[in-house]
């Protein structure tokens, strides 16, 4: 830091260097008497560890769970794709499903769709959504609003307590007579009414799963309202802050309707109601023994209200942590912030009036099938105004190719993939030819794979020196994104192929039966196996270098300073790593600027001006005239 | 504690003492005529409809139309004055606004569906 | 570490917390119990026959509970103005009223399912039967939560109002817009299950 720069601290002008020696002098203080206090009412290991209300800790447990199920969606992945490269081989790790599902080895095509169903609803609602929004959310909003903890510490605990039981509940059905939930992730009636008993799991599990996103969505909402710090408008506010905040509210009024939803199923279930089965349903040649007059359509309105705009709850997180990488990292403000502010907003609105794009083919009237069109065309304008934004940010800038980078990066071109073609899906005409085919898994994997996934890998690479105090190790992160990134197109390009040929995605031989798919099924379908367990081979660097990174981090051994990345919000320049205990902040900052000043011309020790950092009036108008031209 | 959450705490006391309710004892025993009052409203509300769609045995489409216009009034009634709705915030106004834009748009979508195929 | 604008409101929302968030579950449950109104407009709509709700349900049983509910609700604001007024003892009572408001309303629900039960009619039994157990039941369970939270602020939570004065009349207003919600989701069950 220069001599000549000058902040203020409280009411007081002083030099950086001074201010900084003040603040480290304080830290310490801090330190001493939160140590004399924890020596008072000492935190028992499970009060700290188990059931904490530390945000940041909570934000862990998320992030930690999250990860595990990661891997757990990828393994049943795997699984399915050994059988679809390489159908009714036996392979030997196959046996690790029981005699059960693959006796021999060899996948049973009922098992197929118990690995299908759960992959689904394992990566969307126990992996992606807690990990962008249970681990990201609950660690930075406080840290980047410059609150101390989220507003309600309790219910965040409890919004963590109520995931875990749910995935266990998720994980236990796999023991269920019958084997676990097999109806897809959409769990369409009147199949997963009839189905066997590890439906009813999945839907308890996802009662438990709802309810824990709900207290969690109220919490972040009051926190992000609520807590901001002196000075932090809203238009100062990270577009990360956004992103979880338009979030909140999608997560808080589209999941109502699945719980709903839910529980009548659960009754059609168990108490034997008929809310989805229709009047004279034939089951195993047998007319169904129930009341009738129900309506399977009535679930999938219910289900696709909710599961659109979860569609959005999976990418927005992830372009607000894409939005902090490049910004940082091309050194230049975030280009059009209002715009992506605004656009992040609509795309929120607009994502409740879409859902039906997803029902084209159940004999939809003219009228309700063009709302839902030219709504779907509507809504891709806000995402290519935000991935606009991003590559217009690239501009001119002077680029670091770090490892959180390269994922933010790869993160672009990937969801531009996934998003464009989303648009012949919706349309009614188009979607004829394409609905259920693999093209529709193509679309919403690259959508959520290299898209959302790599925005997740960029933000715990970027993030990881702020939970623990060491940088990730660049090289094994560089094998992991260079082999991942080639690797995941290997597996989704092809599906497109699959798809325009009419290869129907729910085949458990992948379509080798049928004459019009047996060429590119067997074509394709090898290599695309093969390019996933080469996804898997290079996941391990990543694997090794968290563990042992998390493993040198508990033993103390810290790497870098609170900075390392030379950022602008309040996190960063702000707090420690990692931040303090149940405050986060030695002093509660106040806020002067936006978020992303790079390129701030004339700072010594420095190209940026970290939002908590205030400027002698001088100094201020020497930096508005350039500043103003850069926005 | 710093300056800021100091001088906040300051600030955050003055403005309990005037909060949106007026605490003092003449204003809030004026709310409590005005709530006996909704009282009575709710209750003669509920007779009416009661007493014409189920002693008078209206027609169906009437019957939906009074009592929905009745149960309108009511909640009306119940969130105005009870939750104190009509003396609220800007923000929770905002709020309320979107769910209830997305609550009409829940309603409209599936029974549309519906009534298309019945055509 | 204290959280900020636990207790009072922050100057430029003009809400403290709590009411925030109180609101903010509100609109979640507006959209929970506005699926179900969606579920019961589409099987009606889509329905050969509907039996008018005086045909199948206790009429005047209901509007006795509607009495009782409503009651309820002004005996929570009533409780909420006497704890404001700095009068604990009356407002203590009135939080009594409401908890025997909400029990009586429970007793007569279980008469009238028992009557159900009686009659053979079940959730299983048609349509009509199974979105009328649905829903009131889920009406159900948030007037027992209302009982918990009430019962604990009646008796064990009541202390707080000597410690923290401002705090525990907050969280009477916020449980009592709870208890109001409940309220007016009756409100609208009522006539559309029993009276259309």
């Amino acid at each position: 830091m220069g001599q000549k720069r000058q902040i203020k601290v409280g009411s007081q002008w002083l030099y950086a260097d001074d201010a900084a020696k003040l603040l480290e002098e304080a830290m310490q203080a801090q330190r001493r008497e939160e140590k004399l206090k924890h020596d008072d009412h000492h935190e028992t290991f499970i009060s700290k560890y188990v059931f904490s209300v530390d945000h940041k800790w909570i934000g862990v447990q998320y992030g930690v769970t999250a990860l595990c199920f990661l891997l757990l969606g990828f393994t049943l992945m795997i699984f399915m794709r050994l059988q679809l490269g390489w159908p009714g081989h036996a392979f030997n790790v196959l046996k690790v499903l029981g005699e059960g599902r693959a006796p021999g080895g060899v996948l049973l095509p009922e098992a197929y769709n118990q690995l299908g169903a759960m992959h689904g609803t394992i990566m969307v609602f126990l992996a992606i959504v807690p990990l962008a929004v249970g681990a990201f959310g609950n660690f930075l909003v406080p840290l980047q609003i410059g609150a101390p903890d989220m507003a309600f510490p309790r219910l965040n605990m409890a919004s963590y307590w109520c995931y875990l039981p749910g995935g266990l509940v998720m994980l236990a059905s796999f023991a269920a007579p019958g084997g676990t939930a097999n109806s897809g992730w959409t769990s369409y009636p009147p199949l997963s009414v009839i189905a066997t008993q590890g439906q009813t799991w999945w839907i308890l599990g996802m009662v438990l799963l709802i309810t824990s996103s709900l207290l969690g969505s109220v919490n972040t909402l009051v926190t992000i309202i609520q807590l901001r710090a002196k000075g932090m408008t809203w238009m100062r506010l990270p577009f990360f802050v956004w992103a979880q905040f338009v979030t909140g509210f999608l997560l808080l009024l589209a999941f109502p309707p699945l719980e709903a939803a839910a529980v009548l199923q659960l009754c059609d279930r168990v108490l034997h109601t008929s809310f989805f089965l229709p009047s004279g349903l034939v089951v195993s040649g047998q007319i169904l023994n129930v009341a009738g007059g129900g309506n399977p359509l009535l679930w999938q309105h219910l289900f696709w209200f909710l599961a659109h705009p979860e569609v959005y709850v999976l990418i927005l997180p992830a372009m607000g942590i894409v939005a902090e990488v490049l910004a940082n990292n091309t050194r230049k403000p975030l280009w059009g912030y209002r715009s992506l502010v605004f656009a992040a907003m609509f795309l929120g609105v607009m994502s409740f009036v879409v859902w039906a794009h997803h029902m084209f083919l159940t004999g939809m009237g003219t009228t309700i099938s063009a709302f839902f069109q030219t709504t779907t065309m509507i809504i891709s304008v806000p995402s290519v105004i935000i991935l606009s934004a991003f590559f217009i940010t690239l501009w001119g800038g002077s680029i670091r190719f770090t490892t959180p980078m390269l994922f933010a990066l790869a993160f672009l071109p990937m969801f531009g993939i996934g998003g464009l073609t989303g648009l012949p899906l919706g349309l009614a005409s188009a979607d004829i030819h394409l609905h259920d085919t693999y093209y529709v898994i193509g679309h919403f994997h690259y959508v959520v794979a290299p898209g959302t996934i790599f925005a997740m890998f960029a933000g715990i690479y970027y993030w990881f020196p702020k939970v623990t105090g060491r940088k990730l190790n660049d090289t094994l992160g560089r094998i992991h994104f260079w082999g991942s990134f080639v690797m995941i197109n290997g597996i989704f390009m092809p599906m497109f192929l699959q798809g325009l040929a009419g290869v129907s995605r729910r085949l458990y031989d992948g379509g080798i039966q049928y004459a019009h798919a047996k060429p590119i099924a067997e074509a394709t379908n090898p290599f695309m196996s093969i390019c996933a367990i080469g996804l898997l081979a290079f996941q391990l660097p990543f694997i090794l270098n968290f563990l042992w990174n998390v493993f040198m981090a508990v033993l103390g051994k810290i790497n870098c300073g609170p900075n390392p990345w030379d950022a602008t919000t309040l996190e960063w320049g702000a707090a420690p790593s990692p931040p303090l205990p149940h405050k986060n902040f030695p002093i509660i900052p106040t806020v002067y600027r936006g978020p992303y000043e790079y390129s701030a011309p004339d700072q010594e020790g420095g190209d940026f001006l970290p939002q908590h950092v205030d400027l002698t009036p001088a100094e201020e108008a020497a930096l508005a005239l350039p500043l103003a031209q850069e926005a | 504690m710093t300056d800021h959450s100091a001088h906040a705490a300051h600030g955050d006391e003055q403005l309990a003492a005037h909060d949106d309710h007026h605490n003092d004892p003449a204003s809030i025993a004026k709310e409590l005529k005005v709530y006996w009052l909704v009282f009575g409203g709710l209750a003669v509300l509920t007779g009416i409809t009661v007493g014409l769609c189920y002693g008078f045995d209206l027609p169906v489409h009437t019957a939906i139309f009074v009592a929905l216009v009745v149960a309108l009034i009511k909640g009306f009634l119940v969130a105005g004055f009870f939750m104190h709705l009509l003396n609220e915030k800007k923000l929770i106004y905002s709020i309320l606004g979107i769910t209830v834009f997305f609550f009409a748009v829940l309603l409209w979508g599936p029974w549309h569906h519906v009534y298309d195929l019945m055509k | 570490m204290e959280i900020p604008y636990n207790v009072a409101p922050r100057p430029d929302t003009g809400l403290y917390n709590a009411k925030l968030g109180i609101w903010l579950f509100l609109a979640s449950e507006v959209m929970l119990f506005g699926a179900l109104f969606s579920s019961l407009i589409l099987l009606r709509s889509g329905a050969p026959s509907w039996p008018r709700g005086w045909e199948e349900l206790n009429v005047p049983l209901a509007t006795v509970n509607t009495f009782v509910l409503i009651f309820s609700s002004v005996a929570v604001v009533m409780a909420w103005a006497n704890f404001r007024l700095g009068e604990f003892k009356k407002g203590r009572i009135w939080l009594g009223v409401t908890l025997l408001c909400a029990a009586g309303f429970m007793v007569i629900k279980g008469f009238e399912y028992a009557h159900k039960f009686h009659l053979h009619h079940y959730p299983s039994t048609s349509n009509f039967f199974a979105i009328y157990f649905v829903m009131t039941g889920l009406h159900g369970l948030h007037v027992l939560g209302g009982v918990v939270v009430f019962g604990y602020f009646a008796g064990p939570g009541s202390k707080m109002y000597f410690s923290e004065r401002q705090r525990f009349i907050n969280r009477i207003e916020v449980a009592g817009l709870y208890w109001h919600f409940v309220d007016l989701v009756w409100i609208f069950l009522f006539p559309t299950l029993y009276l259309l």
